[in-house]
């Protein structure tokens, strides 16, 4: 996978390696954020499954015991009393309403029930025998319900929470391997870049500066030459003296003019 | 997944998907409810040994689905064990699906689909 990340599409320049600068600064930032959240996130899924495990035992011994009520039922009845009781529901009384709360800004509904007041399709079931029995199991069954709802509601955090803690890892992963390197690779590329124009500069400079000292050398060498051959003839023939003067003043003046100038008061 | 609080702010009933004895039993507790009278759809569904399986599919399909107003969804595990395919791709939040003992059959913590993922998760 490192092998992959690549660069990013940017131009070498200073402005690019500071944004990138920053780019990196802030993917740190973010990594380490989303690497708490994640943790964070992780110990609440822990606790939930551990009560889930817990939970579902409880709803096993509570249902059985349920069982068992409803088994009473029957037997003070004398006989069976579902079909009249799926009949007579019309309202639900026992119902959830659901809350959210806030895992690191994760939003997890919770189901709370409550008893909407005033409704009872029962009142007449049991009326003949066995009131008693139904009473109670009524209550054993609400019991048992209230545990359901309970489990439902850490069931759903759990789904919900095993999504975003994918989500998140994934986030963090992805910050990780893919964006900080890529963003690395890009400032190592930018650096190098740089680098190399700076080597360029600097080795343009040093041929300018190379020509011209090679060129002053050749002036003087040039001035040097002509001053010296102008030596020369004054020593071998010194008694025209003006004529050479003017030609090595003119040979001078035509290399390095202002220096000499002042020189031509022949004229 | 950002659980939007439209999606589940309707969500009040309980459905269930039961042998009679736990339908009974979870009607008396009060939470059995039956729409108003053009559709009149009720949120329970009684499962014997007589019940086709697509039946079952469909119920269950309609309480997951369809229906907007069940928060949970009540089923028995020897039922759940019958569609057992709809139930394990069944991943949404809500309603909540939840596998719950019967009388005649004991509760097996290695069936439920979600504590199935719970060990998973823990390499078990």
């Amino acid at each position: 996978m490192s092998g992959a990340v690549g660069r990013e599409a940017v131009f070498p320049t200073r402005q690019s390696l500071g944004l990138m600068k920053n780019k990196l600064k802030g993917a740190e930032i973010g990594h380490s954020l989303l690497k708490r959240k994640s943790e964070a996130l992780t110990k609440r899924f822990r606790d939930i499954t551990r009560r889930i495990d817990e939970a579902k035992q409880k709803m096993g011994r509570v249902m059985q015991i349920a069982a068992f009520s409803l088994a009473e039922v029957s037997y003070a009845v004398g006989g069976d009393i579902g079909y009249q009781i799926q009949e007579s529901a019309k309202q639900a009384r026992f119902r959830v309403r659901a809350k959210q709360e806030n895992v690191s800004g994760v939003l997890l509904p919770t189901f709370e029930s409550y008893t909407q007041e005033g409704v009872n399709d029962f009142g007449l079931t049991g009326l003949g025998k066995g009131g008693q029995q139904i009473q109670r199991c009524r209550e054993t069954y609400a019991r048992a319900v209230e545990t359901l709802v309970e489990l439902a509601s850490l069931q759903t955090a759990f789904l919900i929470l095993d999504e975003v803690i994918k989500v998140v890892n994934r986030r963090v992963n992805a910050i990780e391997h893919v964006i900080i390197p890529r963003t690395e690779n890009t400032i190592k590329y930018i650096n190098s870049e740089l680098d190399e124009l700076d080597r360029e500069e600097f080795y343009r400079l040093k041929k300018v500066s190379g020509k011209k000292q090679r060129d002053v050398a050749a002036a003087d060498a040039e001035i040097l030459a002509a001053r010296q051959k102008k030596a020369e003839e004054q020593a071998a023939n010194p008694k025209v003296p003006d004529a050479t003067a003017i030609f090595v003043q003119e040979e001078e003046a035509t290399d390095v003019l202002g220096e000499q100038e002042d020189n031509d008061v022949i004229f | 997944m950002a659980a939007s609080a439209a999606t589940y702010k309707e969500r009040q009933f309980l459905a269930v998907i039961g042998d009679e004895d736990s339908v009974t039993g979870l009607l008396l507790a009060g939470i059995g409810h039956v729409t108003e009278p053009p559709e009149s759809q009720r949120n329970f569904l009684v499962v014997d040994s007589k019940t086709e399986t697509s039946e079952i599919e469909r119920a269950f399909q309609n309480f997951t689905q369809e229906r907007k107003d069940i928060a949970v969804l009540l089923i028995n595990q020897h039922i759940a064990e019958r569609i057992r395919h709809s139930v394990d791709t069944f991943a949404d939040p809500f309603p909540a699906v939840l596998e719950i003992p019967s009388k005649d059959h004991p509760y097996d913590p290695e069936k439920d689909s979600v504590l199935k993922r719970v060990r998973r998760l823990f390499g078990e």
